[in-house]
């Protein structure tokens, strides 16, 4: 009985990770093939007859792919390093400080988390165009530079710490900024890591608002560009097949290697979103 | 008297480094977020001129407007629609995925890793992958299945097509955060459930659904909303000359339509104003249903 269970358990398990992987595997074949080759239905074929790497080589001398990675990778350290630093601040102070205007603040970033970021977006970018911070990196960041998530999230952290550690500190004569930045920050590594994980995975995923606040496709992320390429190279799938995976390989290959803080760090942020 | 100014240095201090501390934060949203929540509510009560120029009040014309808009009633309908959909469906799969993988199993973390995958790549690149295999000449999933379907440009199927990729994109998510959950129950709730002769199946209903019931609660009220939100994945497989458009761009669509094709941010406001009465209504209502089901320890 157990292990007929078992057997259950495993075949689904196996059958769930084919669903999950062919999409990948098809995007990896159909980038090694010729056009012809990929709308050849008589006989079908799965796999290219030679691994050419053709279609990488005109993707890459059409889209300037070093460029969207640069823009990518800058606007998600960035998001990332404004979320984290003042996230952790601010969520020290509202879990730690007694002053006045506190709850009404915290009430304020409770407020933000439950809207729509739809309902940020027109006034967001009218802001940025008045800055004339349209196509670039400072446009890119703008929504992203503080994270009422991320306050939630570390205040949580900061609530669940020992009331002692403080008093110590105070005693051995730290002032608030001290005890802090020596004592209390060091101890919620983990949630800022988990922050940052959460808010770079979110950051890169993200679509709507580099599509509107850096239409120029040298300027863009490499989400955006993406979606600019489907028009360019319209049905040639083997082409946009081949700029999907170098769009995507790098952040699979960061996962793989790294999966286990990739997947902790979004079980413990995403689970009090 | 020592003592007592003692306190009010400390309390001052504790005001002064309390603000120092949430004052990047506090401006942050209140610029970012908090003023343009009004500044979109006012803006839909006024009509963008031509050329996406000048502002003219025109008072409830908008929301008049929306009410006999069937564009946006076909929208809110796909998107109620793609609701319906993906998030049952894709929490009972990954609940049952978080359920097997929360035993002793082989090969846990490589499971885990490949079900998590689709959440670290590009929606956009996602799309196009699967636009790919829905083609309907050369595509994949015509040529194992029977037929000849027109996954995305048959307006009957395509919504349910594209509930489909939201479904495979977000499993893995929704069991991570499952996972977590589970990871609290006590070991020993199962072992005495075994030995009362508990089979496989009774247990999860009678036992693990009722324990992790917060965490489910949690997921359905965030993917609720999120689902509500959806954009990227139609915007990426649907184009604008499909036949199928209407029957599956959602609120959100309409709104980046409006507000950033057409730019009339007027009418787009209004269109997301719409979303958000919407999304609030369905997150009371799941906060109420919540009494019946949800059981906290």
């Amino acid at each position: 009985m157990r292990n007929k269970n078992k057997v259950i358990i495993y075949i689904v398990l196996v059958i769930m990770s084919f669903i999950m992987l062919v999409p990948f595997a098809w995007m990896v074949l159909t980038a090694f093939k010729t056009v012809g080759e990929s709308t050849q239905m008589d006989p079908f074929v799965i796999f290219p007859s030679h691994w050419r790497v053709d279609n990488f080589v005109k993707v890459v001398h059409n889209v300037n792919f070093g460029r969207l990675y640069f823009n990518t990778i800058a606007m998600i350290a960035l998001r990332v390093l404004c979320a984290v630093l003042t996230s952790t601040i601010a969520g020290y102070a509202f879990a730690r400080l007694q002053f006045k205007g506190r709850d009404l603040m915290f009430a304020l970033v409770l407020f933000q988390m439950m809207i729509p970021s739809q309902i940020f977006i027109i006034p967001q970018y009218v802001m940025v165009s008045k800055l004339g911070w349209t196509n670039s990196l400072l446009g890119l960041l703008f929504p992203g530079m503080v994270s009422a998530f991320g306050t939630f999230l570390l205040r949580q952290a900061y609530l669940g710490l020992p009331k002692e550690l403080e008093e110590a500190a105070r005693l051995d004569g730290c002032n608030i900024g001290q005890t802090f930045l020596f004592i209390m920050a060091p101890l919620t590594k983990s949630s800022m890591v988990a922050l940052g994980i959460f808010t770079a995975v979110f950051a890169y995923k993200d679509l709507m608002w580099p599509m509107i606040v850096c239409p120029d496709t040298n300027k863009t992320t490499l989400a955006s560009a993406l979606s600019k390429m489907q028009g360019q190279f319209s049905s040639n799938y083997p082409e946009l097949m081949a700029a999907a995976l170098i769009a995507c390989l790098p952040m699979i290959v960061i996962y793989v290697i790294f999966q286990k803080q990739f997947i902790e760090g979004i079980a413990t942020s995403g689970g009090k979103l | 008297m020592g003592n007592k100014k003692k306190i009010t240095n400390r309390q001052k201090s504790e005001f002064i480094w309390g603000w120092l501390f949430i004052l990047p934060t506090m401006v942050g949203l209140i610029v970012l977020n908090i003023i343009p929540i009004f500044q979109t509510i006012y803006q839909s009560f006024f009509k963008t001129g031509d050329f996406g120029k000048g502002n003219i009040f025109v008072g409830g014309a908008n929301y008049a407007k929306v009410f006999a808009d069937t564009e946006v009633w076909q929208a809110l309908w796909n998107t109620l629609k793609y609701a319906v959909v993906e998030v049952p469906i894709s929490i009972i799969i990954s609940l049952v995925l978080a359920v097997f993988l929360n035993g002793k199993i082989k090969c846990k973390i490589t499971f885990r890793t490949i079900f998590f995958l689709p959440m670290v790549a590009a929606p956009a690149a996602i799309a196009m992958v699967w636009r790919w295999l829905y083609n309907s000449e050369f595509g994949l999933l015509n040529h194992i299945l029977p037929g000849k379907t027109n996954w995305i440009s048959n307006p009957k199927i395509a919504i349910y097509s594209i509930a489909i990729i939201g479904i495979w994109s977000i499993i893995g998510y929704n069991m991570v955060l499952f996972l977590a959950g589970l990871q609290e129950v006590p070991r020993d709730y199962y072992e005495a459930a075994a030995i009362d002769g508990a089979t496989g199946v009774q247990q999860f209903f009678s036992l693990t659904i009722p324990l992790i019931s917060p965490t489910i609660f949690f997921v359905l009220v965030t993917r609720v909303i999120a689902a509500m939100q959806v954009f990227d994945v139609i915007y990426m497989v649907i184009d604008n000359n499909n036949p199928a458009l209407m029957k599956t761009q959602s609120l959100v669509c309409l709104f980046y339509k409006y507000s950033f094709t057409q730019s009339n941010k007027g009418y787009g406001a209004t269109v997301v104003v719409v979303l958000l009465v919407v999304i609030m209504f369905f997150t009371v209502l799941q906060m109420i249903g919540q009494k019946k089901w949800v059981h906290y320890n």
